[in-house]
């Protein structure tokens, strides 16, 4: 685990993969380490830290071991996206497989960024490329693939993700104990409709 | 208790101390961008530190009281005229009942903040009532037409209030995680470099124009969680100062950080001003 400085209040910590990510984030939130506790691709930011040496401490007792896994979301999806045959051709299989292999990857959210309660969604094991031009407006509840990530659009805002289909859930609703559905830690399943 | 919007300039804005602990979730902490104004507007007319204001840009503010109440106006310096008469900068001011507050346009500086006895008491959107540009977290920009509720004021206006805005100077860097990304000492190059405001910048971020950084790479970091005042430098070299409303992860390398007493600085500056930069003392 190497850490990097940020500044004169942050701390960013390098873990070996998404899961750790999450799970190391997980971990420290409720132990008020820092102000925010945001996970990354491969690192966690301790933004806010009251007490440098206090978190240096907690970082040297934390394994991936100590976090228990994150609580389970269902989405219902229409498999109707523009991009389907795009993902085909990547994944090296026919168009009509691409719902079924999707559905049947066990997804958990490792950050969110983008938008409030867009969560980029690991798991995959093929990769896709972003659209070469992005769409100006992808409509809210598309679920769409880049890179090694799935993600679905909170609302409708422009994007260059290939969209494989449509799920009516709400991803984000400030008003709600729990404002994002994917939360960090969550574990995602879609079921196609 | 209500204020009326009788005219708005380039941007009107509801901002408080911001909307702390949800970064994780993608949402950007927003709040005021020039906090030693916003702060003394409220300490003038006896509000506490985390009531809001309004954040105005480039002027052209009115407001009709519907009832007598004190404000403040502090920041980018203006006129400030109730009912065609000219009333002091920086000071409590009254207002009465039915009497009309028109801030003038800064000579100098971009954002204005009018503090009101008792706050502006929008609904709260995750414990803030400031309008976040980046998500559209929080209240949507003030309108011409839109009645503004203000809470009860709590403590009488402050005649004289200190400490005053600190004095502008070179932006204080420190270390950033990805220093490692730029060809010679990040920090360094950045105080040697002329830099100028581009006229993109925004709540968002201060876009600098100047000699770009040497990346050793131009490739993508895997995204990682980012602070307020990172130096992020994107593919084309051109530093960018992420300021309040900053995406919360992004795959850019932050190669310093800038002193967060030095980012009221940043909301001031116009584009095509010059922008310095020092290295920090430690500590």
């Amino acid at each position: 685990m190497q850490t990097r400085p940020v500044g004169r209040h942050a701390v960013l910590v390098e873990v070996a993969s998404p899961q750790d990510a999450v799970a190391l984030a997980a971990w420290a939130r409720p132990r008020g380490l820092a102000g925010e506790v945001v996970s990354g691709a491969e690192t966690v930011l301790f933004d806010g830290v009251g007490d440098a040496q206090a978190l240096a401490h907690a970082l040297g007792t934390w394994t991936p071991e100590a976090t228990p896994p994150g609580p389970e979301v269902e989405l219902p999806v229409v498999y109707d996206g523009p991009d389907l045959e795009t993902v085909a051709a990547h994944w090296a299989c026919d168009p009509d497989e691409v719902p079924a292999r999707h559905a049947a990857t066990a997804f958990v959210s490792a950050f969110c960024g983008f938008s409030p309660g867009f969560a980029y969604l690991s798991g995959l094991t093929g990769s896709v490329p972003r659209l070469a031009t992005p769409r100006t407006r992808v409509p809210a509840g598309s679920v769409a693939l880049a890179g090694p990530w799935c993600g679905v659009y909170p609302v409708a805002s422009p994007g260059g993700w290939q969209v494989v289909g449509t799920t009516d859930a709400t991803l984000w609703d400030a008003r709600r104990v729990e404002p994002a559905l994917l939360a960090p830690g969550t574990r995602v399943r879609f079921v196609a409709r | 208790m209500t204020l009326q919007v009788v005219a708005t300039g380039p941007s009107v804005l509801v901002q408080d101390l911001g909307r702390l602990g949800w970064a994780h979730l993608g949402v950007p902490r927003s709040g005021a961008l020039d906090l030693p104004a916003a702060g003394l507007a409220n300490r003038l007319v006896g509000n506490p530190a985390e009531a809001a204001c309004l954040e105005v840009l480039l002027g052209g503010l009115a407001l009709s009281a519907e009832r007598g109440v004190w404000v403040a106006v502090t920041g980018a310096a203006c006129e400030v005229v109730v009912d065609g008469r000219q009333r002091e900068f920086g000071s409590a001011v009254r207002v009465a009942a039915g009497e009309t507050l028109r801030l003038g346009r800064p000579a100098s500086g971009l954002r204005t903040y009018v503090a009101v006895a008792g706050g502006i008491t929008v609904e709260p959107v995750l414990g803030s009532r400031s309008t976040d540009t980046l998500g559209q977290v929080g209240p949507p920009p003030v309108r011409v037409g839109d009645v503004l509720p203000v809470g009860e004021s709590a403590r009488a206006p402050v005649a004289v209030d200190t400490p005053r805005p600190p004095s502008a100077g070179p932006l204080r860097l420190l270390a950033g995680p990805r220093a490692d990304r730029v060809v010679g000492d990040a920090v360094d190059l950045l105080c040697r470099t002329s830099y100028t405001v581009s006229p993109d910048s925004d709540r968002i971020g201060l876009r600098l124009v100047g000699e770009p950084l040497p990346l050793s790479t131009t490739a993508e970091l895997p995204s990682e969680g980012v602070v307020l005042g990172a130096v992020q430098v994107p593919p084309d070299g051109r530093p960018v100062v992420f300021l309040a409303d900053h995406p919360t992860t992004g795959g850019y390398p932050v190669v310093a950080v800038v002193d967060e007493r030095d980012l009221w600085q940043c909301a001031q500056l116009r584009p095509g001003e010059a922008v310095g930069f020092t290295r920090a003392a430690r500590g």
